[in-house]
């Protein structure tokens, strides 16, 4: 899919530029000059250390010696935290994605409905989103408390349910987080929807009602379609930030109960900076990249049956 | 607005279906407000008043000494400062570097512009735990290690991938004509970025901020990998400072119990990112919406 708008054709002159020209690129150059020493400094220098860090055995400050690919087949062969630490992970993505997605179109289709008090009920279903993370958690720990817990409290006197314990069970650990995660469904993602909604052209509509068609005929043949390019970018950012599950988890439980929310990136950051395992902890963050990049490229292979391509010019998307 | 019309003209289904999506929109809207009303109840209780059972649903004699007896458990002004001049430092130096290098990129043609976005965007999804070790490593080898240096000195290079690439959405759309005027009047190319993008641009401008302000504010892993000593220390490491500090030997020292002080704690870091939010809000969804992330 095309996440951009195209750029303006550059004259295919390869040759000698005019002194107009040149002054252009030199200014260009000049503009872009941050973000090119940026990257070159921040990250693909780093990348290149990194890569090179995760064949070597290195605990920084002592200098990295060569070892091979000792560090991934370590990962791979005998580290048990990575493999439960990669489940959890993908136990996360798999229910919290979905969930999130469909959660915030459904909140994006209530809210695009005028009605009186719209933009009162988005601040109300925006504001969960910027709630500081620590803070978010610090308050779910409290109303999933198993004890003195608002949501315990509940299910003993309607249902005389004795609740879990929640972040301090080991099953219940990650559905918990996965709630919580659902607190946010209200924020940007569902804001992108709102727009892509917006930018539907009306005429689709119409049309369509004058060929008698009806709501829910409507909902699939035009929304759905049309929306598609905003539903794949918000799948994909989601998807992202998901595998990189962190400040939560560090904050409740750092990991627990009995390694029961111990996510992939908490393993990363142990063997990076508790235990300054430096080369390990770059061969863990190589294979994270590489899940991501896989992941990333099945959707966009997957995107070809389901995305509508048209719709991201029609609607501005591209 | 458009939508209204689109629903069939007072049919009995229209108005039962409206009926049903408002109060759903109502009822849902209800329990997503719910935990920041127990949060902002429950940093108004006393010590005893928050382990209640059945729990008190606003706090009986709601006692605003929390927030400063929050201070005495841990510096948590201190944190609230040094958080507000990093947030400064990284909003400022995120949004113009990353505004100057998307109207690069928009306004002027050069060789090898189109490979180079390329990359940018597929910087957008590498996850930034790639670079931690080495990242951590130059930065210790040049003594920035327990300084705000490291977190705030690559956010002038450029504010990330996803901003320029927002900034650049929002500059394509604004007409390639005012930019040919301005050169024939003989505008020099940064006093058309400053008098006339600029201005031009507020939205995406004030929605790059507020998304900067949000990531900064809330940023927990890199003040955790980088800042050690706890005058330097910033509000989301704080408050697990605060929650030690309240359930640990210094609450023992005070003599009296204090962990009712960690909803005033979380409240105080909520407040300021509620405000900027509700001031900025209207350019913000506006922002979004005139961006090219939309549909």
């Amino acid at each position: 899919m095309q996440l951009t708008r195209p750029l303006p054709r550059l004259k295919a002159r390869k040759r000698k530029l005019s002194r107009l020209a040149r002054a252009e690129e030199r200014e260009g150059y000049l503009y872009i000059s941050p973000w090119l020493i940026g990257f070159v400094v921040f990250t693909l220098g780093p990348m290149i250390a990194s890569l090179y860090f995760s064949f070597t055995e290195y605990q920084f400050p002592a200098p990295p010696k060569w070892n091979n690919l000792n560090n991934y087949v370590y990962a791979v062969t005998k580290d048990e935290l990575f493999w439960l630490s990669l489940g959890n992970t993908f136990y996360y993505v798999a229910i919290s994605v979905p969930l999130g997605l469909t959660g915030s179109l459904f909140l994006a289709l209530l809210l695009n409905r005028e009605f009186s008090g719209r933009a009162f009920w988005r601040t109300i279903y925006y504001v969960p989103s910027i709630v500081p993370v620590v803070a978010t958690t610090f308050l779910f720990m409290y109303i999933f408390h198993p004890d003195f817990g608002l949501i315990n409290g509940w299910l003993w006197k309607l249902f005389r349910i004795q609740g879990p314990g929640w972040f301090t069970s080991r099953e219940w650990v990650k559905p918990t987080f996965i709630l919580m995660s659902l607190w946010g469904i209200g924020g940007t993602p569902m804001i992108i929807f709102l727009a892509g909604l917006q930018n539907i052209p009306v005429e689709l509509y119409e049309a369509a009602e004058i060929d008698g068609a009806g709501r829910w005929s409507k909902f699939v043949n035009i929304t759905i379609p049309m929306l598609s390019p905003t539903i794949f970018f918000n799948l994909i950012t989601g998807m992202i930030g998901a595998f990189k599950i962190f400040g939560p988890a560090w904050v409740a439980t750092r990991g627990g109960p009995y390694y029961g929310s111990y996510f992939y990136v908490l393993h990363i950051y142990n063997q990076a900076f508790l235990l300054w395992n430096s080369g390990y902890a770059s061969a863990l963050a190589w294979i994270l990249l590489v899940i991501i990049l896989f992941f990333t490229l099945v959707q966009f292979k997957l995107a070809q049956r389901w995305v509508y391509y048209e719709a991201a010019s029609l609607t501005g998307m591209a | 607005m458009d939508k209204l019309r689109r629903w069939p003209v007072m049919s009995l289904r229209f108005f039962s279906l409206h009926f049903f999506a408002n109060a759903v929109t109502v009822l849902l809207g209800l329990l997503f407000a719910f935990p920041l009303y127990w949060a902002v109840s429950n940093a108004l209780k006393g010590p005893r008043e928050m382990f209640r059972i059945p729990p008190l649903w606003y706090p009986p004699h709601p006692r605003f000494q929390n927030f400063l007896e929050v201070n005495e458990l841990v510096p948590f002004f201190l944190f609230m400062q040094n958080t507000a001049v990093l947030t400064v430092l990284r909003t400022v130096g995120g949004v113009f570097s990353a505004s100057l290098v998307a109207y690069g990129f928009t306004f002027f043609r050069f060789r090898g512009r189109n490979i180079l976005f390329f990359i940018l965007i597929g910087t957008m999804m590498l996850p930034a735990e790639v670079t931690l070790v080495p990242t951590y490593v130059m930065f210790s080898k040049v003594g920035w290690v327990d300084s705000i240096k490291p977190l705030v000195v690559p956010l002038w290079f450029g504010g990330g991938a996803f901003s320029i690439f927002l900034f650049r959405q929002f500059f394509a759309s604004i007409p390639r004509e005012l930019n040919e005027a301005a050169k024939v009047d003989g505008c020099s190319s940064f006093r058309f970025y400053w008098s006339i993008l600029v201005p031009l641009s507020k939205p995406a401008f004030i929605t790059l901020s507020i998304l900067f302000f949000q990531w900064s504010w809330n940023d927990l892993m890199e003040p955790l990998i980088y800042l050690n000593s706890i005058e330097k220390q910033t509000i989301p490491v704080g408050l697990l400072s605060l929650r030690s500090a309240a359930s640990g030997a210094v609450a023992l020292k005070l003599g009296k119990p204090t962990e009712h002080l960690l909803m005033a704690g979380a409240v105080m870091a909520m407040v300021p990112s509620v405000i900027v939010f509700f001031t900025l809000q209207r350019y913000f969804i506006r922002g979004i919406i005139m961006s090219g992330i939309k549909g």
